[in-house]
């Protein structure tokens, strides 16, 4: 009983780890080390084997090669105490549709209370917005409220690792602010190491502190959104206002450009910006490489351009 | 903690709370309650129809196989659909990801399917009763065999209900077991004598479940003149309670291999895609 002793090593160790349905390899030798606490995000293209990787971690799906330990334990041997540790939420959940929310909910806990200390049903409630949704049956819910529901449910148990496979597919904008925040809030709670899957560069920057690329069934770029994004970043445009008129210049070294421009100028120049290629142009091109079938030339640039 | 009986708990938990959601829901209890008058109505029409060398109506002599029919035929159908339609709508994944969740959830499944079941019987028991002259069920020895038979036959239907449910991957399938359980109410007895159809069709109505559960009822609620009606002119008591054991020990032993194997396939991407094959072919 009481809370779990945190496990000590890597929340997540995978090495070499292979995975092929019938002829097709889905996954060719991915390596991946997740440190306990923060936010990590698996960004990729639709078919990359986000989902693929995320179940395997899950202990959803047997992996064809390669050594897996989450929380210290390898999935496939993972029993109900080492389930009780991870939260899961999945992409499209439309379960228990009869049951009230907080019925659910104070049900639920139930299952974790062998392992752990739960979260009461009406402060979870409070936690992800929905106590004015308590007695309501849960197929009435919204779908951005369905999915607040399933993140309260998935750390109903206070686990130590979270996964959360493709959040916001399908919200609208205020949807998807709105779960950004609860993210946000649960980080700040407290040590839970969070996973997340998207296709959406946006998105992982918003919320992850750490960015991994999978692409052809590798990862092809491993870092924080701001590292990724001064890699992807070979050139960057300077513009400023002179004499009433606006100045373009691209540069690989915008530094010294300005430095220059600045130093001869006698205080005429205004209005300076200094713009770099994005992160966001460069996944891009890897994107549409992707979907139109040049897998091995996507992963190829991308790499290049973030090397 | 003994997190055994823990999970068998909470599922016995998930089971009240499951019957609460389907009494407080006007479109569940409809669909429950429905199809049940109907089929008294029909047999109230019947309460006019005389059989030869029988002291009862042919209304009177079907009520008990009513109930023996909606014990088989709805045990079956609603863990079957269950066990189908929660592979759809990822409750069966849920409770693969939470400790102890797949026993709650099975636990939970069966004990409010059982408890519907023998409130139904009990409802059907109570209707038909007043309705239908000749049913015999004034003393404690009917009482106790009524319980006896309704008892043995949701512990033969459950398990077999789970195994075929398990079996079923894809809810279009579900018509592979609707049909199979119509047909075997067809040579069952249920609402004309067994005794009339060819033997060779008797042999397979016996080797089902479905016979036997109507035998049970009838013996406990028509007058013992009327076991001249069956196979052989007597109840076959013991016959009855060994092939309904028979059928509950088999079940048993397969059950919990299948529904392993089951939840052993249930991921996101399964849900997921069961659920894009449904839209397919209805959307």
């Amino acid at each position: 009983m009481g809370h779990p002793r945190p496990h000590a090593g890597p929340a997540i160790a995978v090495s070499d780890l292979r995975m092929r349905y019938g002829d097709k390899d889905v996954l060719t030798g991915l390596d991946l080390r997740v440190e306990a606490g923060g936010v990590t995000a698996l960004l990729g293209p639709n078919g990359a084997g986000k989902t693929t990787t995320i179940e395997i971690l899950e202990g959803f799906r047997a992996r064809s090669g390669g050594d897996v330990e989450v929380l210290g334990v390898d999935p496939v041997s993972g029993g109900e105490a080492w389930r009780a540790r991870l939260g899961v939420v999945l992409q499209e959940w439309r379960d228990n549709g009869k049951w009230r929310v907080r019925d659910l909910l104070r049900h639920f806990a139930e299952y974790y209370r062998p392992y752990a200390d739960p979260w009461g049903a009406d402060e979870l409630l409070e936690l992800v917005g929905l106590t004015a949704q308590a007695g309501q049956r849960i197929q009435t819910l919204s779908g951005g409220q369905r999915r607040r529901l399933d993140v309260a449910i998935g750390i109903i148990g206070r686990p130590e690792l979270l996964f959360l496979d493709e959040p916001t597919t399908g919200f609208d904008p205020h949807a998807r602010r709105e779960f950004h925040e609860l993210i946000h809030r649960l980080t700040d709670l407290d040590g839970t190491t969070i996973l997340l899957t998207t296709h959406d560069l946006d998105e992982a920057e918003k919320l992850a502190e750490r960015i991994v690329i999978l692409a052809g069934g590798r990862i092809i770029a491993d870092g924080s959104p701001d590292q990724l994004a001064r890699a992807a970043a070979t050139v960057a445009e300077v513009s400023w206002t002179q004499d009433g008129r606006r100045h373009v210049h691209a540069t690989e070294d915008a530094t010294d450009f300005a430095r220059g421009l600045l130093a001869t100028d006698d205080g005429a120049v205004t209005d300076l910006e200094i713009h770099r290629a994005s992160l966001e142009e460069a996944y891009l091109t890897l994107v549409q490489q992707f979907e139109t079938g040049q897998t091995e030339t996507a992963v190829d640039t991308f790499r290049e351009a973030t090397k | 903690m003994n997190t055994t009986a823990h999970e068998y708990r909470t599922g016995w938990k998930r089971a009240l709370i499951e019957t609460r959601n389907t009494l407080t829901s006007p479109s569940d209890l409809a669909g429950l309650v429905v199809p049940m008058l109907v089929a008294v109505a029909v047999l109230y029409f019947m309460r006019g129809v005389e059989v030869e060398g029988a002291p009862v109506s042919l209304g009177a002599m079907n009520m008990p196989g009513l109930i023996g029919m909606n014990v088989v035929f709805g045990g079956i159908i609603t863990l079957v659909s269950m066990l189908v339609m929660d592979r759809v709508n990822g409750t069966l994944l849920r409770a693969k990801s939470m400790p102890g969740g797949m026993t709650g959830y099975l636990v939970g499944q069966i004990g409010s399917a059982a408890m519907f079941l023998s409130l139904t019987s009990i409802i059907l028991l109570a209707v038909g009763l007043p309705l239908f002259d000749g049913l015999e069920f004034a003393t404690p020895d009917r009482w106790l065999l009524f319980l006896a038979v309704l008892a043995i036959g949701l512990a033969a239907v459950m398990p077999l209900g789970a195994v075929l449910g398990a079996l079923i991957n894809n809810p279009k399938n579900m018509s592979l077991v609707m049909f199979p359980v119509m047909a075997s109410v067809a040579v069952s007895g249920i609402f004309y004598k067994i005794t009339a159809l060819p033997e060779w069709l008797q042999w397979i109505g016996q080797a089902l479940p479905m016979y036997w559960m109507g035998l049970g009822m009838r013996q406990a609620l028509l007058p013992d003149s009327m076991a001249a009606v069956e196979i052989g002119g007597e109840w076959r008591t013991l016959t009855m309670f060994a092939v309904l054991a028979l059928w509950a020990v088999a079940s048993m032993a397969l059950a919990p291999r299948l529904l392993r194997r089951m939840s052993r396939r249930e991921s996101g991407s399964a849900v997921a895609s069961r659920r894009q094959q449904m839209q397919q072919q209805w959307g």
